[in-house]
């Protein structure tokens, strides 16, 4: 039974770059970054972080573990690593330019936005090339800016944040980001404030061999909750792109922090992200990822438990579809505080000769007392061809922490097949339909329209199942 | 058409099913030696037997489970061999399995899985609304609470619930040909009864349905009168007969039958 792969990526069309405002050389160098700062208009705080985080980058082995054959062939100096197609950022879409704002119809954000968002970023190349806020919430005191405007608006608070939770020594792509970082969101949430509709930023790669950067930061002040969520998708070439961010989220004091990625990469991008939150008291961080698309990604949301009752929980996904893609995702906890809770639910699918892998790390210091903690990961092979790893890692220093672990590698059996092919579905929806159902623990955490997306995708890329 | 109704109710039954000379084998091993049956509709038949005398087989091999195979003979519905059929063709004929052991679906919910399978086998005719309502009212008939909608299929279910379940599944999706593999198994008297008022309902509504009951034990012909009893002995109907057949099972065993020619078409 032998799953036909879809090779048709829906998003991988691309535009002209005709009318791009700049385009750096390839490769990397102190004079690129020197210009990018300097194009930016940064303080000098920032270019010397970028220029301390280029050496770090330099001096930084790849990382030893996970795909090391695929991070090897990363070509750094075929790469462009700033990319400015727009001379300005706008609030209309009708003043984004023209090839630009139909590459968003196509991908459905301005109708998103209308429907169901309270603010959006969309980012094209290096640089956020719209961007919105709803006024009630802008009175209201949040911020909700790309990352550049962030740090020219608000620098008091940029600085304060900025590289805390991820410094550029953390590991070499973070110092990359670090270095030649564009773009990217940043929010803050003032106290006691809820922003109960979703904000949303887009990221959209172009140009081939493109590498992009973005660097988000969110901070939820003491009591509030925002809903952040990421999407992103890249034109299918036949040589490498490479997207590389940073994403630092802070709970302080009983805030809740959500944030909802559905990235579609297509086959062509390598995907290394660093993603890390710290939970202050009785703060909760929520991410769910949902990772579909891309050559390799490695990528591990991890949350840092500071601070007493605070509650972490990562919920992701992955779907690795054929043999020339590789899912290295996980998750990454730290109990650094008593009386904290935690929950890893992690569901990976591999068909076609896909790869998926889950890494995880469940960490109680000493001193964190009456810990709970659950982590469940489940695969599902489609076939024979593809494969599944499980690397679940626990130190544990403190005694009496309640843990729950448990791990299944599954098949689709011929039995469940039967099943429901005797209820009248083909094949091909029996399939689906038990994939659907896998998924589900992620989907049911979506709001409705991305649930809805995200069925849609699975579905193309099941598309031609048949056995 | 395949029938005719000649007026005051009655029916002029017409060949449905007809099964000649079947033999089956699983992983090499023959388990059905040259079957032969036929049912009509609006026929109800039931089968009985010994635990592993080959009941399942047939129900599976009926439904066109890929893993057993037919070595030899045909099987016909509406006069057409269907030896070659996908499940789901099948199921679009009108046949229906309701399975001794029904499979657990995580994550998908019972509602949305009949909708799916509704929609497969009749189209996407009904609204969400209607269909829900429909849903409602033969989850009542079945006393399966509402809740259970929304449940995922067979995931954490009783025994009795998951039986109950697949009659409900075939009151929904509303076959010609319902196989029902010992649907009374595990149940309490209660369980049975709901059951086998829910199968009567089925069909009362719909005369012409034809029903092939596999069962162990006599308790449920109590409630569903059959037309005609067949015994499977090693893979075979060694002997068939009316309802009456089946009390003398009950009061004799299967012993005395044990040893008999299978019954020639
Ligand atoms: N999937 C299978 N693999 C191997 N043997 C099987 C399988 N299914 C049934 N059999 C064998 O076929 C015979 C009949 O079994 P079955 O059809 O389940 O009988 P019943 O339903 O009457 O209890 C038994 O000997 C059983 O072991
Ligand atoms: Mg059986």
């Amino acid at each position: 039974m032998a799953l036909e792969l879809n090779n048709e990526y829906q998003y991988g069309f691309h535009d002209s770059e005709e009318n791009y405002a700049f385009k750096s050389t390839r490769g990397l160098t102190k004079e690129i970054v020197l210009s990018i700062s300097k194009m930016k208009n940064e303080p000098k705080w920032m270019t010397e972080f970028r220029l301390k985080a280029l050496e770090i980058f330099y001096k930084k082995p790849m990382p030893k573990w996970g795909n090391t054959g695929l991070l090897a062939e990363i070509d750094f100096e075929n790469i462009f690593y700033y990319v400015k197609s727009s001379e300005k950022q706008e609030k209309n879409w009708e003043d984004v330019p023209k090839e630009i704002k139909n590459t968003f119809d196509r991908l459905g954000i301005p109708e998103a936005e209308r429907k169901f968002l309270a603010g959006v970023s969309a980012q094209y190349e290096s640089e956020v090339v719209y961007h919105s806020l709803r006024e009630d919430l802008k009175k209201l005191g949040v911020l909700f800016l790309d990352m550049d405007s962030g740090l020219r608006e608000h620098p008091e608070i940029v600085k304060k944040y900025f590289a805390t939770i991820i410094p550029s020594e953390d590991n070499k792509f973070a110092a990359l980001n670090s270095a030649v970082w564009s773009g990217g969101s940043f929010i803050y949430v003032p106290p006691n404030t809820n922003v109960e509709i979703p904000l949303q930023a887009y990221f959209r790669i172009n140009t081939e061999n493109m590498g992009q950067f973005e660097r988000t930061l969110i901070i939820a002040d003491e009591g509030s909750s925002v809903h952040y969520i990421e999407g992103c998708t890249a034109p299918t070439y036949s040589s490498d792109s490479l997207h590389s961010a940073v994403v630092e989220l802070i709970a302080l004091k009983n805030a809740k922090i959500r944030y909802t990625t559905i990235q579609n990469w297509s086959k062509n991008v390598y995907n290394l992200v660093t993603k890390r939150a710290v939970a202050h008291e009785g703060a909760v961080v929520e991410w769910l990822d949902g990772n579909m698309g891309s050559k390799l990604t490695m990528k591990y949301p991890s949350i840092y438990l500071v601070g007493e009752r605070a509650h972490g929980e990562v919920v992701s996904v992955a779907l690795a579809s054929g043999s020339d893609q590789h899912q290295d995702a996980g998750a990454k906890i730290v109990h650094a505080a008593p009386n904290t809770t935690s929950v890893i639910t992690s569901k990976s699918i591999s068909r076609n000769g896909g790869r998926a892998t889950y890494r995880g790390l469940l960490k109680v210091h000493k001193g964190a007392f009456n810990v709970k903690s659950t982590v469940k990961c489940d695969a599902l092979m489609l076939d024979e061809k593809s494969r599944s790893d499980t690397y679940p890692t626990m130190e544990i220093d403190e005694k009496g922490v309640q843990i729950e672990h448990e791990a299944t590698v599954s098949k689709i059996e011929d039995e469940k097949l039967f099943y429901l092919m005797s209820r009248g579905l083909s094949e091909e929806q029996a399939k689906l339909m038990i994939v659907n159902g896998f998924m589900e623990p992620f989907v049911k955490e979506l709001p409705m329209e991305y649930a809805v997306e995200l069925n849609r995708l699975i579905e193309l890329e099941m598309e031609g199942a048949v056995g | 058409m395949i029938l005719e109704i000649l007026g005051e109710g009655i029916i002029k039954m017409t060949e449905l099913l007809k099964i000649e000379n079947l033999y089956v084998k699983i992983d090499e091993k023959e388990i059905l030696h040259g079957l032969n049956l036929q049912i009509n509709s609006g026929e109800v038949h039931a089968v009985m037997g010994r635990n592993g005398s080959g009941k399942s087989t047939f129900s599976n091999t009926l439904m066109g489970h890929p893993a057993y195979k037919i070595s030899s003979g045909q099987i016909s519905f509406d006069k057409k061999a269907i030896n070659d059929l996908k499940p789901n063709d099948r199921a679009k004929l009108g046949l229906f399995l309701g399975f001794q052991y029904p499979l657990s679906i995580p994550g998908v919910t019972v509602a949305n899985f009949l909708r799916q399978a509704n929609k497969a086998l009749k189209g996407d005719s009904v609204s969400p609304r209607d269909f829900r309502k429909l849903l409602y009212e033969k989850m009542d008939d079945l006393e399966i609470e509402h809740a259970f909608a929304t449940r995922y299929v067979n995931d954490g279910f009783s025994g009795g619930e998951k039986k109950r379940m697949e009659i409900l599944q075939m009151a929904m999706l509303e076959p010609r040909l319902a196989i029902l593999d010992e649907p009374d198994s595990g149940l309490d008297i209660d369980s049975l009864k709901l059951v086998a008022e829910s199968i009567n309902k089925y069909k009362q509504k719909n005369p012409l349905v034809a029903i092939l009951l596999v069962t162990h034990y006599q308790r449920i012909l109590d409630y569903i009168k059959p037309d005609k009893v067949h015994v499977f002995i090693d893979g075979n109907i060694v002997e068939s007969g009316g309802p009456e057949l089946a009390l003398e099972l009950e009061k004799k065993g299967y012993d005395w039958l044990t040893g008999k020619e299978a019954i020639k078409a």
